[in-house]
């Protein structure tokens, strides 16, 4: 296998929540909270994903970590489609770990950290002794002394010691690939620049490929290569982080980066690029599911949905005024006309 | 923040120094003349609106109460004053909304009616408590501006918390730095985004992924983590990660320093913290 082939590629991945009501429990409309997405993460690479709350960051984690099934769409793993002979989900779940923004629950409160970390390699059949050696050196690696954290239990632990817990014990069966889903938002600014320091030399040293998923459009500038906008569902914008930060294409990148605040007093934000709340999953607006927000707006947007095509070399995106030839016309010209 | 508005449990809580405001001392107010404080005078909004909003009442029904608590008006006039409040904090549709129930509001549009009961009796001050940390940076920024275009429009003075630096710099005009319980460094927002003088300041600015943008660049990062309140080191605070500590640092609170341009620090070495030295040094 070339090293040119993508660590994983994401195919038409979907899921619907279905939202029950009445007396009889039955489903009366169904939430599209991942709705046929698709993208490749490259082997030693860092996948930004951003997009407003409730676009589907988190689930697309959770279908990707399998702790969800999908309705529909697949995953290729190193080549292997994930669940077939060649790749089997145990294979696939020491391959592929997650980090949660909540640091204390994802820990057992009545493991010592010591077990907490152990108890992967042990489940994958690494016997106890070696597990607690490996457990030692990943401690010493995050920066938490063995001598001092090893038999210590969670709540004896601060948010950014429990993170890099968290980290460790994501390290322990030696993964590939770590989904890190809000991973450094619960933490103290002065921490977590500590954390992302930490993340970048862990990626080095190990090779490991990260998809981080982060509302802080700052920090995934910061730690991305490449940079995945979604909205609604959808994948709106794919591609590298210098040039969506620099030149977004989609409309929708282009606003939610301008609401960043600049951090300068001299420049402030005059004007929001967006108004209102981005509307909800389960009345998905028909045509582009962006329209009803978008300055770009033309009569095609309301009746098809963009597919995400290549306008650039690595830079995707899903807006029909984007695609040269897709016929668009915004209205505000077609009004002028 | 809370003792500003006297929240605290007196029995619970110990209070020391003063506070005032509009000339009135707060800590000395009789509890009558706290009432009228709060809300006439001082208004709260916090980061879950849930928390300052009654989910049995529609939000009509609790800004009109809010006002007729404070002041002798009729129901009618009270509803038309909820009504441009609601114009004000830029809700679409305002009538419809105004007889919703909290629950039935998107976020931001919760937050932005949260203001408007804080904004009930026409307070002369806004105390803000990370009210848009919970939001979306698209939602985000349209409160940032609204709070900025109200302190404009009804000439508030807003005391604005948060973690969030950016954000703080969106809506300032002054700045003042905690670290462990203490104003530690208070500027002019351009003083203090520019030329930071407090250590803490100064770390904090430069951890931030705002700057980092060449790829491969570590971030600059301030040792150890923040300190348990309840167990302060003894001295300055910040002494145990901080790059400029010396022995005198561990001993006895620093006093807060006046420097020229009305900017205050409480740090034993600021003589090192000048600008010229800081980029000297860098180089
Ligand atoms: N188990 C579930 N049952 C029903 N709806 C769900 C479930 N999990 C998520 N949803 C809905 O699916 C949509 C996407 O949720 P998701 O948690 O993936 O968003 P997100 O992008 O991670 O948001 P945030 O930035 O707030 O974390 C939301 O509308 C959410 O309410
Ligand atoms: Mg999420």
């Amino acid at each position: 296998m070339s090293d040119a082939t993508p660590l994983m590629t994401v195919k038409g991945l979907t899921k619907h929540f279905p939202i029950k009501g009445g007396m009889l429990g039955r489903t009366v409309s169904r939430v599209h909270a991942v709705d046929g997405i698709s993208f490749d993460v490259l082997r030693d690479e860092t996948l930004g994903v951003v997009g407003e709350s409730g676009c589907g960051k988190s689930t697309t984690a959770r279908l990707l970590m399998h702790l969800i099934a999908p309705d529909a769409g697949e995953i290729i793993f190193d080549g292997r489609r994930v669940g077939s002979r060649d790749m089997t989900m145990a294979s696939y779940r020491s391959q592929v770990q997650m980090v949660f923004q909540d640091s204390y629950s994802s820990l057992n409160p009545r493991l010592t950290i010591q077990d907490s970390v152990a108890f992967g390699p042990q489940v994958h059949g690494v016997r106890r002794r070696d597990a607690l050696q490996r457990t030692h050196d990943l401690l010493d690696r995050v920066g938490l002394d063995p001598a001092r954290f090893a038999a210590r239990y969670p709540h004896e632990l601060s948010g950014g010691q429990l993170q890099r817990v968290n980290i460790a014990r994501a390290l322990a069966v030696r993964p590939r690939l770590i989904i890190l889903d809000e991973a450094v938002s619960a933490l103290d600014k002065s921490v977590e620049a500590q954390v992302l320091n930490l993340l970048a030399d862990l990626k080095k040293e190990f090779g490991l490929a990260y998809v981080f998923i982060s509302h802080d459009l700052n920090v995934v500038r910061y730690i991305s290569d490449r940079v995945l906008v979604m909205y609604l569902g959808r994948v709106a914008e794919l591609g590298r982080a210098e040039d969506v930060y620099a030149a977004p294409q989609h409309p929708y990148s282009a606003a939610l980066l301008s609401s960043m605040p600049t951090g300068d007093p001299d420049r402030r934000v005059e004007k929001a690029a967006l108004q209102g709340d981005p509307p909800n999953p389960i009345d998905l607006p028909g045509g582009c599911r962006f329209h009803t927000r978008c300055p770009l707006v033309g009569t095609m947007c309301r009746g098809t949905e963009p597919e995400l095509a290549r306008i650039a070399r690595d830079h995707d995106v899903a807006c029909h005024a984007r695609i040269p030839g897709s016929g668009h016309r915004p209205e505000s010209k077609e009004r002028a006309a | 923040m809370r003792a500003v508005m006297r929240l605290n449990p007196e029995d619970r809580s110990k209070m020391g120094g003063r506070i005032v405001a509009g000339g009135q001392d707060v800590t000395r107010m009789s509890r009558r003349r706290l009432n009228r404080f709060r809300g006439a005078e001082a208004a709260m909004i916090f980061q879950e609106p849930l928390l300052a909003l009654d989910p049995v009442y529609t939000i009509g029904m609790q800004i009109v109460e809010t006002i007729r608590v404070h002041e002798r008006i009729s129901r009618a006039d009270a509803w038309a004053r909820a009504l441009d409040l609601f114009e004000r904090v830029q809700i679409p549709s305002p009538e419809r909304r105004l007889n919703a129930y909290p629950h039935e509001l998107s976020g931001g549009m919760r937050q932005r009616a949260m203001i408007a009961l804080a904004l009930a009796c026409w307070p002369q001050l806004l105390l803000a408590d990370e009210p848009t940390t919970a939001l979306d940076a698209s939602v985000q920024i349209q409160v940032l501006l609204l709070l900025r275009q109200l302190q404009r429009d009804l000439g508030l003075s807003i005391i604005f918390v948060t973690h969030d630096i950016g954000a703080a710099v969106e809506v300032a005009d002054r700045i003042a730095v905690m670290y462990a319980g203490r104003i530690v460094e208070e500027a002019s927002a351009r003083d203090l985004i520019n030329t930071p003088r407090h250590p803490y300041t100064i770390g904090l600015l430069k951890s931030r992924t705002h700057d980092a943008m060449v790829k491969e660049h570590k971030l600059d990062t301030i040792p150890g983590a923040p300190p348990d309140l309840a167990n302060l080191p003894e001295g300055c605070a910040f002494a145990p990660r901080c790059y400029l500590a010396q022995d005198a640092c561990r001993r006895g609170v620093p006093d807060l320093q006046q420097l020229e341009g009305g900017r205050t620090v409480r740090c034993r070495r600021i003589d090192r913290t000048a600008p010229e030295l800081r980029s000297a040094a860098a180089q």
